[in-house]
């Protein structure tokens, strides 16, 4: 099968990419480009491990052709961070024990960042319901929901100083 | 202390939130190809032939192994070396590997497995235990005690059944427990590859490096000194990557042969089938009272739905019995066993690795007893808690015990007294306890070395490498590790670089199973930080002139009053002086007492305790089930880092209740036309339900801190014993909440419908097991227990009639 060429713009980074045509945004990221901070849990679109955000909104790359996202923008983890410093979801992750074996981390800080961006301070009702398709085995949750709180709070912050 | 207990963030907090940890399907070498497994559409089957010419000859595969090519078989205890990384003959699960490609990419040899051609002979399944134990054959096994019966086990410590002939009251139960599965996020991975020196590394997503390694030795018949196993961090593990896998061995196989990288990640109904998952158990107890409320005595039977191989199936077996001593006072104890191969994937062990079974039957039985007793069943249970620093009926040593105040904790937080019996109708307190393990006893395999072997490097910098071959599985052994020889020397745990679950860079540690990490490489780490600060403080004080144990090692700085050094300095001046900075600590569990066949398993350095209260509310009409709140209270002897024993706490708790109401394991046969095949339900994530953050409740976790003299600081595990309280303590709840007990889980809604059903019809209010077939239990082994004399040996057959 002839592959694919393509432009894609990940991380704020125009890519270039070449690939098989019937290739998932989650095996290019992974494959092609070497982005492996985005995980796969089922590759059915059943545990949220694959979250990616797509012009701003998760959406599972397991379930998403890559060919179908040129010109969109595409952030995964490792776009999260500004430079070596931790965005403050990151941060808040850290401290507060929301990443325990940190397989589904990756998938529920973007959903968690994509949440924010539209609800800054979103109740924990909302939180759960933005985070209830990404599976964690780990946690019980808890920690997370705390942590996106967290990371909100140092959010608004930072964005009043 | 300056780091023990103060919350912190782990130290490798910071990769797992970039995405920077690496997991075992990140790793990309060149020139790697891949492997996929073929496996049996059969339950049950003979293998006739396997034509694989059209596979090798499919474009871009490299390597097609069959059953042929492994002659060696494997297993994780040592008494069961039943499997075979590719069934050479037999195959005893719908997913049994039976042969394997190796190709340029994953659709390549996706496409050859589906041009082998694999002829069977489909024998009959069985399907569950009650039919192991009436069909003998066809045997699952030539091995066992006979036909399909896998193993069979019983003790009696002391004559228990004239004990409870003679108590106030008897109580005669049964429950049952469905099998359920790990579920980790990560799917099993792994790359095995032939380093330039032509030594084989494998890097997989195991729990427990070192065992992989010997079994590698064993399987390729190569020196185990040529092979070296990496654990990478495991994404969730939960006991569902503690066997040795068939993909790890095949790998490593085929990069031998190749004499190229080969990596294969299992695909999620792949997981399903690997299992090792929860056993089934169905359990009878009866059980003696005394009037006041004490247990008199227990004769507990177990019947084991293993699978169709041994896995840890054994050591689960006596799982099923073993600590129910160790919570409450037992004064005689009668625990029968039988473990039974059926045709379905392997079960093994799953956090509480075989105790969360007979743990939900006692709890729940409890409760019973304390409605009969008219007594509240918080104070039934404070009246009759094992004691510290004694030895139970079975002869397990027990050193710290903080129940009481566990049970006391969870009972003022969530308001006991005035809400249990006194909610409205359809909403319920329930309350349950539990005891598990730090860390098994003895190895598995026997031998006289240490369980963890800690080693510690200081580099003239100051740097601290610790190599330790303790597994990150997410529970954060790593900042354990780091946190301990971050006290001992007075350093920051960030300071410390660990190097862990390296079988060809670490020390040995046996592995992340049976919550021996914190205790045993924790104690390890303690040993090898001491000696490196007895150097520094050596050195130190030649400089500071100063008596050496006069000198405090904290901040960063070896001090004592006004004059001091950096920490770097002192390593400077202790190189000076000894020459290269090292050391090592290891660690050995003590002796158990009891001496009689079979006392391997149960003994433990230390045993943690966790109290429960679960609230529930059920809806009549729907017999829908809500849980908002639940308050755990674990004694954990002391907290290293309260923001990972949370997390852990508050896992097991999510984990329990996931078992509780919806995690199941079950299995359908396919109708006759369609060969009558067992197959697996629901073998993805989306069908195997567990609970979401939507139905997570709020959790009110408390660390109660009893130090334990075995523990390192005093610490004790965390991360599984507070499983056990949990799916009783739903049961107890839901019984205060609409007056129906369902003695078996999952408790899903057309449970609690059907019991609301009965209960309406004035019948027992009651769904669970209805009877406890035969099973041919042997002659109990008779071991009198500790009041009654002995030494912990078993009573010679011939003077047991005498003794009982």
């Amino acid at each position: 099968m002839r592959h694919a060429h393509l432009l894609l713009s990940v991380n704020g980074e125009a890519v270039e990419a070449s690939f098989a045509p019937y290739k998932t945004l989650l095996e290019v990221l992974r494959e092609d480009l070497g982005l492996t901070g985005t995980k796969h849990g089922c590759e059915l679109g059943e545990c949220g491990a694959c979250a990616v955000l797509i012009d701003g909104e998760p959406q599972l790359s397991c379930l998403v052709l890559a060919l179908e996202c040129e010109a969109r923008a595409i952030e995964t983890i490792e776009g999260m961070a500004r430079g070596a410093e931790l965005h403050p979801l990151q941060a808040a992750f850290a401290d507060l024990g929301a990443a325990q074996c940190g397989y589904c981390t990756p998938g529920i800080l973007l959903t968690a960042k994509a949440l924010l961006a539209r609800e800054p301070r979103p109740s924990a009702g909302r939180i759960k319901e933005a985070i209830s398709g990404n599976l964690c085995r780990c946690t019980g949750y808890q920690q997370i929901v705390e942590a996106i709180e967290e990371g909100a709070r140092r959010m608004n912050d930072e964005s009043h100083r | 202390m300056k780091v023990i207990g103060k919350p912190r963030r782990r130290v490798d907090g910071r990769a797992k939130v970039t995405g920077q940890t690496r997991f075992a399907d990140d790793i990309v070498l060149p020139r790697m190809l891949h492997l996929k497994l073929l496996r049996s559409p059969h339950a049950h089957a003979l293998i006739e032939s396997i034509d694989v010419a059209r596979a090798q000859a499919h474009a871009g595969v490299q390597l097609v192994l069959t059953g042929k090519d492994f002659p060696v078989s494997f297993g994780i205890l040592p008494v069961t070396q039943d499997e075979y990384p590719l069934a050479p003959q037999h195959v005893r699960y719908v997913g049994d590997p039976v042969a394997a490609v190796v190709a340029r990419d994953e659709q390549s040899a996706t496409a050859a497995l589906d041009l082998i051609d694999v002829r069977y002979q489909p024998l009959e399944p069985i399907s569950n235990p009650e039919e192991a134990l009436a069909r003998p054959e066809p045997r699952i096994h030539a091995y066992g005690e006979r036909g399909n019966i896998h193993r069979l086990q019983a003790f009696k410590f002391g004559d228990a059944e004239a004990a409870i002939a003679a108590s106030d009251h008897v109580f005669e139960d049964l429950f049952f427990y469905e099998g359920n599965t790990h579920l980790p996020i990560e799917q099993h991975a792994c790359v095995a590859a032939i380093d330039p020196d032509g030594k084989l590394t494998l890097w997989s997503s195991t729990q427990v490096p070192h065992y992989v390694h010997r079994a590698l030795a064993r399987v390729l018949q190569i020196p185990a000194s040529q092979i070296r196993v990496i654990a990478t961090p495991n994404g969730g593990g939960f006991g569902g990557k503690t066997d040795i896998c068939n993909h790890e061995l095949v790998a490593a196989k085929a990069a031998l042969v190749l004499g190229r990288p080969v990596k294969i990640c299992l695909n999620r109904e792949e997981v399903f089938y690997m299992h090792r998952g929860r056993h089934p158990v169905l359990m009878k107890f009866r059980t003696g009272v005394s009037r006041d409320g004490k247990l008199t005595g227990m004769h507990l039977q177990t019947l084991v739905d293993g699978g169709g191989y041994g896995s840890y199936g054994v050591a689960s077996t006596f799982y099923t019995g073993v600590l129910q001593t160790v919570t409450y006072e037992l004064p005689r104890y009668h625990f029968e066993a039988a473990r039974v191969f059926t045709n379905k994937p392997p079960c093994g062990p799953k956090r509480g690795h075989g105790t969360p079974q007979p743990r939900y039957g006692q709890e729940i039985q409890l409760d019973k007893i304390a409605e009969h007793l008219g007594k509240d069943p918080a104070e039934l249970r404070l009246g009759m808690l094992a004691k510290p620093n004694s030895i139970t009926a079975n002869w397990l040593r027990i050193g710290s015990i903080g129940l009481e105040q566990c049970i006391q904790t969870v009972v003022q937080r969530s308001d006991w007294k005035n809400r249990y019996r006194k909610l409205p109708q359809g909403r319920g307190l329930g309350i349950a306890c539990g005891a598990y393990l730090c860390g098994a006893g003895l190895p598995i395999y026997w031998n006289k070395m240490p369980q963890s072997g800690v080693q510690l490097l200081l580099d003239r910098s100051g740097q601290v490498t610790l190599f330790c071959g303790a597994t990150e599985i997410g529970q954060g052994s790593d900042d354990v590790l780091a946190a301990i020889v971050a006290e001992v020397l007075g350093i920051d745990p960030l300071e410390v670089r660990c190097v862990t679950g390296d079988t060809g860079m670490t020390p040995v540690d046996l592995g992340s199973y049976s919550s021996r990490v914190t205790l045993m490489a924790g104690n390890a780490a303690i040993q090898a930080a001491q000696k490196l600060k007895s150097m520094l403080a050596e050195a130190a004080a030649e400089e500071l002139q100063v008596a050496p144990e006069r000198l405090s090692f904290a901040s960063g700085r070896v001090s004592f009053d006004s004059r001091s050094l950096t920490f770097a300095e002192a390593v400077v001046l202790a190189e000076a002086k000894f020459g290269t900075l090292g050391a090592v600590g290891s660690y050995t569990p003590p002796r158990a007492p009891g001496k009689f066949k079979g006392a391997g398993v149960g003994p433990s350095p230390a045993y943690s305790y966790t109290a429960c209260v679960v609230e529930a509310e059920v809806d009549p009409r729907t017999g829908w089930i809500r849980v908002p709140k639940i308050w755990i209270a674990h004694d954990i002897g002391r907290t290293i880092n309260p923001v990972l024993a949370r997390g852990q706490v508050e896992g097991s708790v999510y984990m329990g209740l996931s078992e509780a109401l919806m995690e199941e394991q079950v299995f359908r046969r396919l109708p006759p036309k369609l060969s009558r095949a067992l197959v697996h339900k629901i073998p993805s994530l989306l069908e195997y339900k567990s609970i979401t953050s939507l139905e997570m409740p709020e959790m009110d976790t408390v660390l109660i801190e009893d130090p334990d003299p075995n523990g390192p600081f005093g610490a004790k595990e965390a991360g599984q014993g507070p499983l056990l309280p949990v799916p009783p303590a739903v049961a107890n709840a839901i019984y205060d909440a609409v007056g129906v007990r369902i003695d078996e889980i999952p408790i899903t809604p057309d449970k609690v419908l059907r019991a609301l059903e009965k209960k309406a019809k004035g019948e027992a209010p009651r769904v669970g097991p209805e009877r406890f077939p035969e099973v041919p239990y042997p002659q109990p082994l008779i071991v009198p227990p500790p009041w009654e004399g002995g030494d912990g040996s078993e009573v010679k057959r011939d003077d047991a009639a005498a003794v009982v």
